[in-house]
């Protein structure tokens, strides 16, 4: 199957009409030597019925688990019904990035939507269509704050490992320095960062909730960052945003974050979604294509690829990113999740999420042996003590239950407005009979 | 149409969630949010009407022909959309223990051994998100490769004047010093400008082939050679795939490592700008630089995003390698290849192909002299496309053809369908030269007349506000 | 297309004139010209130094980014204000429409004279 519709009898009358007998001759200019002689090494194809089983086959050797307490960057969020429906649409499914804005205003609108409800959440003033990831935004902000003085990354000690990492790579890439601010009782250490803040210094990421889930004091840190000069930098949980001080309140420059709980599945991590917000004043300094609104020829309101001239493909060499697709239909995504909460809604999810991690955190600790590693306040993850870590967590499995994730300090859990307080009580349980035997 | 929020109504909603089951706990004092959250208040059914409106304005592969070349826009197979959506794999947490994602590791496995056999690569990595990020992954692979030789004097990359604008961009992001060289007058690598250019500092080449006038570069041993005696390393970017898979490999062409974009070449959908997946391939002794997640995998790589990639976007391209199949993928290739050739015969003796010679699977036509002619211009002819509700080509690239029409019918489209386009770029093209005042005017029928782009780039405004 | 006898130019389209002791830098009618739309310009700020032939900021029209290079190596003393509002003053007087001024100039790019400048112009016209 290869889903071309030309029948052999129209190949070979489209062939005729080049004036040729044999499709080799379509590919005159490759030189002989190279073409394949053999065919491909792979299976032979296969019907639709044939590759349904077969790719169902694979999905079913997965264990899908029935409560899952593991977050650490992909979070199990309930996803309204509507979402599904809305992205599932064939011409949003299949169209290309709506160059031709005659033909794209679907698009274009709903991109402009989620622009819009991006900057609502975040508290700022202008938000671009995406990029790929949390970790990726994390990277393209560090990118879009250096200036010809300001050179290095800071970044907290704090944040996802993945998202220290991906900056890391990013900054090789440039020939760029990164600089980890270290953390002090899983937070970052104000004292150092101060420290570390130079007239060299560029930004300063941290993430909000951290990799620990705890709250940072991120207003104190900002105000640091921008003594120093340097730009201020927050990753935030997005549902978190309905109850939590947004980054603007927090004085951030840029905010960035990984959107994938706005009603995308977990898919093995992806595809995902990255959002970046700023202020109308580093407005041009943001990758990546924004949706802008003008008028057409006849005066009325339509929506464009705005601020076209900062993209790779007429600054070539000299753009700040070489971003060509982004996660449109993710944003999309995002945008349903976002509208079918509505302000109510995600507050209700912020809230349950952080009411059943504290149900839990206070359900194990209530455990002989089991101990928050960290103090301080925290929203949606904990990090307990893990004496037996292996063990609690294989027992967990049996039961359908994914527990938290074994980290270095002991164990991660989370807990999202989707887990029952049954599976709550019930991992408790586990746990508590595995530290019994 | 009216904008979500100018529909929004206090206190309206869709009950999502429910009561719950634990009690609540108070956000911790200092840590609350003040401002106000303005996000819309809506009922579902006033959703479903929303984006169903919104959705009647996007053009999809799905309602018609879609020739954006460089795009590769063939149809997206229903199967693979199907297969995307099992819970068995959305429902998988990326941290997962390896005993319970034995089925997401066979999807990556599988989908990796098709792509290393069509691109005759050793390894595979599916953790870029998309072709510009593959390009970035790749060109990494050639700079730790020389870092870990020592060899730190290799800061240029070289790249032909018809490449993809990502290419240039690409280059600088890791830190290399562009180096462009000009095309020859055939629209390929002018190999003398080429040797003029490489050096001991030199680190590698990126090149598409098919490139970007969709002709195949019959030097490209010669090309490759000549990298590889400079000390260079070559990367192929992958955009063009489409002519040649199963047919000739990069492997094969002395290419070190490639992108592929899964989106364009294997099928997947584009989804108005992304997700796609830009899954890179390289030689063995490449693979030890491949990037890894420091959290799923192991800290001590490089890295591009978190977890390992878009994956459900490489399920539906495994779905769609399975399909395919062993005679399938040339087969795809070779009416790819067939269709632009055709295309492009049916619409000679009207406007005229940048080079007049057999293509690859797209092909540019050169406006310009039909421009002095009639005044009528590339954008013109675009637009009065979309009266037809034909998706415009590409326009104005490559760079180096002047008033450039690109087109890439796909190997999906019927000949049916080829036949009608080419009639529609007759009757165009005899229309600029007896009313031209009228495709300076086009769209006339779409959704909007041509936008004041102007207006929106002085006067930015990039989100709703209440008025 | 205007070439002012009084000012110098650059072959990356600045001109140049001396006033006041001061060095002041804009971009030529050809340049506004070839950009179309300026949607946007990116200045220095004021004590920022200068660095003949090298870029100083840069200037966006709808389709089109460009550089702007110094002519002359220096500290910038003032910079046009109003063209962060109104780049379109650019298009309306390109010559009036000054960027900045720079003072303690050190070194000057070799830079043409209107007559040379406008047979510079009519050569990158037909090569483009």
């Amino acid at each position: 199957m290869s889903y071309v519709p030309s029948t052999g009898a129209q190949r070979r009358e489209m062939l005729e009409a080049l004036g040729m007998s044999d499709w080799r001759e379509l590919y005159r200019d490759v030189p002989e030597e190279m073409l394949l002689t053999e065919p491909l090494d792979i299976p032979e194809g296969m019907s639709e019925l044939e590759v349904s089983r077969a790719v169902t086959a694979m999905a079913e050797k997965n264990i899908r688990f029935d409560a899952i307490l593991r977050g650490a960057g992909a979070y199990d969020h309930y996803i309204p019904s509507i979402v599904r429906s809305v992205t599932s649409k064939e011409e949003f499914l299949t169209a290309y990035t709506p160059y031709q804005a005659e033909m794209s205003q679907g698009v274009l609108q709903s991109i402009f939507e989620y622009q819009t409800m991006i900057c609502q959440l975040t508290g700022m003033e202008v938000s671009n269509a995406s990029v790929y990831d949390g970790a990726t935004a994390a990277a393209e902000a560090a990118a879009m704050c250096r200036d010809r003085k300001r050179r290095v990354t800071l970044i907290s000690a704090a944040a996802n490992p993945d998202t220290i990492n991906t900056v890391r790579t990013y900054c090789y890439g440039a020939g760029e320095e990164l600089r980890i601010v270290p953390a002090k009782d899983g937070k970052t250490d104000p004292e150092a960062l101060e420290a570390m803040l130079g007239p060299e210094v560029a930004s300063f990421y941290v993430q909000q909730p951290n990799f620990f889930g705890l709250l940072e004091d991120g207003a104190a840190l900002g105000q640091l960052v921008h003594q120093a000069g340097a730009m201020y930098v927050m990753g935030c949980d997005p549902i978190s945003l309905g109850i939590l001080k947004t980054p603007a309140e927090q004085g951030a420059d840029v905010a960035v974050g990984e959107g994938q709980s706005l009603g995308l599945p977990l898919g093995f991590g992806g595809p995902y979604l990255g959002f970046m917000a700023t202020t109308k004043k580093y407005m041009r300094r943001l990758p990546g294509r924004i949706v802008g609104q003008t008028v057409d020829s006849a005066g009325e309101r339509c929506f464009v690829l705005s601020l076209q001239a900062r993209e790779q493909h007429i600054r070539r060499e000299k753009a700040s990113s070489n971003i060509c697709s982004n996660e449109a239909l993710c944003a999309l995504t995002a945008a349903v999740y976002l509208a079918a909460m509505g302000p109510e809604g995600l507050k209700e999810a912020a809230r349950q999420s952080m009411a059943k991690a504290h149900y839990l955190a206070e359900a194990l600790t209530a455990i002989e042996g089991i101990q928050l590693v960290y103090p301080g306040p925290f929203y949606q993850e904990f990090v307990t003590t893990a004496p037996r870590g292996g063990e609690i967590l294989s027992a967990l499995e049996a039961r359908g239950i994914l527990g938290g994730l074994p980290i270095e300090e002991g164990i991660l859990w989370c807990a999202t407005e989707k887990v029952s307080r049954q599976s709550l009580d019930e991992t408790a349980a586990v746990v508590r009979e595995v530290l019994a035997k | 149409m009216k904008l979500l929020f100018e529909k929004s109504v206090p206190g309206r909603r869709c009950d999502i969630l429910g009561r719950c089951d634990v009690d609540y706990v108070p956000v911790p004092e200092g840590f609350g949010r003040e401002e106000p959250l303005p996000l819309p208040e809506l009922s579902e059914v006033d959703l479903s009407r929303h984006y169903t409106e919104l959705n009647q304005r996007v053009h999809g592969v799905n309602c018609g022909f879609y020739p954006l070349g460089s795009c590769t826009m063939k149809y997206n197979p229903r199967i693979d959309e199907d297969m995307a959506a099992l819970p068995g794999f959305t429902g998988i947490h990326p941290l997962a223990p390896e005993s319970a994602v034995k089925g997401c590791r066979e999807a990556l496995d599988t989908a990796a051994r098709y792509l290393r056999e069509i691109s005759g690569m050793d390894a595979m990595t599916f953790q870029p998100a998309a072709g510009a990020h593959g390009e970035f992954t790749g060109v990494l692979l050639i700079k730790q490769y020389h870092d870990s030789r020592g060899d730190t004097g290799r800061t240029k990359i070289i790249v032909p004047d018809s490449a993809h604008g990502t290419n240039p961009a690409t280059a600088a992001m890791c830190g290399y010093q562009v180096v462009n060289v000009p095309s020859a007058p055939d629209g390929c690598v002018d190999i003398e400008a080429l040797k003029a250019v490489l050096g001991d500092d030199t680190a590698g080449l990126m090149l598409t082939n098919p490139n970007t006038v969709g002709l195949f570069d019959e030097n490209i041993l010669e090309i490759t050679r000549l990298v590889h005696q400079a000390g260079g390393l070559c990367y192929y970017d992958g955009a063009n795939l489409n002519a040649v898979m199963g047919v000739v490999r990069p492997g094969d062409m002395g290419f070190d490592c490639i992108h592929m974009n899964l989106h364009k070449t294997f099928a997947t959908p584009h989804g108005g700008g992304g997700p796609g997946a830009g899954a890179v391939g390289c030689k063995a002794f490449l693979a030890e630089f491949l990037p890894h997640s420091a959290l799923a995998e192991e800290p001590g790589h490089i890295q591009v995003r978190a977890f390992h990639g878009n994956f459900l976007i490489v399920v539906r391209a495994l779905t769609y390698l399975m399909s395919l199949g062993r005679e399938g993928i040339p087969e795809a290739a070779q009416n790819a290849v067939l269709n632009a050739n055709y295309l492009m015969e049916r619409i000679k003796g009207t406007f005229r192909p940048a080079y007049d010679r057999v293509c690859m699977h797209e092909f540019v036509l050169d406006l310009s002299s039909y421009k002095k002619e009639t005044g009528v211009s590339a954008l013109d002819v675009a637009k009065s496309l979309i009266d037809y509700g034909m998706h415009p080509p590409t326009m104005y690239f490559p760079l180096i053809v002047h008033e450039a029409l690109m087109l890439e019918p796909t190997e999906t489209e019927s000949k049916e369908t080829l036949d009608w386009a080419a009639e529609i770029f007759r009757r165009l093209y005899d229309l600029g030269h007896t009313d031209p005042a009228y495709m300076h005017a086009a769209p006339h029928h779409a959704q909007i007349g041509r936008p004041d782009e102007v207006r929106a780039s002085r006067n930015p405004v990039l989100r709703w506000e209440e008025a | 297309m205007n070439f002012p006898s009084e000012l110098q130019y650059s072959r990356s389209h600045e001109w140049l004139r001396t006033e006041d002791g001061a060095a002041v830098v804009g971009i030529s009618d050809y340049a506004q010209d070839s950009l179309g739309d300026v949607v946007f310009i990116n200045l220095p700020q004021e004590g920022d130094e200068v660095q003949a032939g090298e870029p100083f900021g840069d200037i966006e029209s709808v389709k089109a980014v460009s550089d702007l290079v110094s002519p002359v190596t220096g500290v910038v003393c003032a910079v046009n204000e109003a063209l962060l509002d109104s780049p379109e003053l650019v298009n309306q007087d390109p010559y009036d429409a000054w960027l900045i001024k720079v003072e303690s100039v050190s070194g000057t790019e070799e830079m043409l004279d209107a007559a040379e400048y406008e047979a510079f112009c009519a050569q990158c016209g037909e090569e483009g």
